[in-house]
């Protein structure tokens, strides 16, 4: 089975990705023997068209390490690109660790996580006690 | 020129047969500098795929053997491809040379512009046409479907999340803001709540908040055309803004470039026009 493409993207023009975890995933990718897309933000693209989107979002299973999985399904729908639902996985460099992102992009297994329809959050009520930070 | 009229330039670092690897800390320079400087970078290596080729002008760099870079061309004519010997250079060398074929492909120049703007979650949306009523800049616009969409971005204003605030779906986000769900973070219970509330804020303010700087500003009017103290009047002003400020979040820069009241209520009639046609379309 061919493993899925990998994209990076590096949020360049803001802060809100921590640095230490966008280098640290750039550097390891760069260190390994993969292949891979890098863009310097999604956001820029998306605004632009871009319409290298459409071919990053069209050429089959992707890992996508960016932000959170709801902004980048919709950045790309925006630039009329859209992610196919169930080959494309999402790894959140906002809120992973460097290691919990390279661990998923280096997996072979896709473990597909875009938002498919109206999602609500539950409450902490809700969630299971095991689920439920402390 | 717009945005969406540029073409970019997407860099190959190749590694391939007839070329040399490069070691692993060079690669990691190189594109870190370009990734910077706004380039979509693609590595070629024998380890897994990359996305396709599309019409976007190719910049292929590598340590090819002999120093000497090859010559090809698209079968198809349909992508420009050039090839750079980049034996030798450093990571700054890399970048010149990049932003060198850059500007004489013409391809976009990036960095010029933040990019702010809202991302809309259509997953989420209703149409109810809220945001396009609020926004006074023209950001927002309906499709022939009457459908509502993001048509002029590069209106919008940097780090102002305003319209967000509005949507009682919390379905507009802006993946470069702080915090969720306005960053794209998954919406819960207590966000929507918190979003009827500042949707409340209009209420509070009097009906919509332009509407209320219109009333105040008329206010205003009468008192000091008695008093004519034009310090009371900015006083009465900021206060406002200082209010809406804090209530949607929006940058007090942002506040205080808005044109005049009487501009402002000019826009804001304009935009309720649009959402109200937008609105009356969809039910006929």
């Amino acid at each position: 089975m061919t493993p899925p493409r990998i994209l990076y993207c590096n949020c360049t023009y803001a802060q809100v990705v921590p640095k230490e975890v966008k280098e640290a995933v750039l550097k390891r990718l760069c260190e390994s023997g993969v292949a891979f897309d890098a863009v310097a933000d999604l956001c820029e693209m998306s605004a632009r068209q871009d319409a290298s989107l459409k071919r990053l979002a069209e050429g089959g299973a992707v890992k996508i390490a960016a932000c959170y999985p709801r902004a980048v399904k919709w950045l790309f729908h925006a630039a009329k690109a859209a992610l196919p639902t169930e080959a494309a996985e999402i790894l959140n460099m906002r809120v992973q660790s460097a290691d919990e992102v390279c661990a998923a992009l280096f997996n072979p297994e896709l473990k597909p996580n875009l938002p498919a329809g109206k999602t609500t959050k539950p409450s902490a009520e809700e969630l299971p006690k095991s689920e439920v930070a402390v | 020129m717009s945005l969406k009229d540029q073409t970019a330039l997407r860099i190959v670092f190749y590694e391939g047969d007839g070329a040399q690897s490069l070691e692993a800390q060079d690669r990691f320079a190189a594109m870190s500098r370009l990734l910077e400087k706004g380039f979509a970078v693609t590595r070629v290596a024998g380890g897994g795929r990359v996305a396709p080729a599309d019409r976007a002008s190719l910049l292929v760099l590598g340590r090819f053997d002999g120093g000497r870079a090859p010559q090809a061309e698209d079968a198809h004519g349909q992508v420009h491809i050039r090839f750079q010997d980049i034996s030798g250079f450093d990571s700054n060398r890399v970048a010149a040379t990049v932003e060198t074929v850059r500007a004489e492909t013409n391809a976009a120049k990036h960095g010029d512009w933040k990019p702010w703007f809202p991302v809309i979650d259509y997953d989420r949306c209703t149409n109810c046409m809220q945001c396009l009523s609020f926004c006074l800049f023209g950001v927002y616009g309906v499709d022939e479907q009457q459908r509502i969409q993001v048509q002029n971005n590069d209106n919008c204003k940097t780090n102002c999340p305003a319209c967000s605030r509005v949507c009682p779906e919390a379905a507009i986000m802006f993946p470069k803001y702080k915090a969720g769900p306005i960053n794209g973070d998954v919406v819960s219970d207590a966000d929507l709540q918190r979003e009827k509330m500042k949707v409340d804020i209009s209420a509070l303010l009097g009906g919509d908040v332009y509407a209320l700087l219109r009333e105040r500003s008329e206010k205003a009017k009468s008192r000091f055309s008695k008093e004519r103290d034009a310090n009371k009047a900015l006083t009465e002003r900021q206060k406002c803004l200082v209010k809406l400020a804090s209530a949607g979040d929006i940058p007090p820069e942002v506040l205080m470039s808005l044109p005049s009241p009487e501009e402002i209520a000019r826009r804001a009639e304009e935009a309720m026009a649009k959402a109200q046609a937008a609105l009356t379309k969809q039910t006929l």
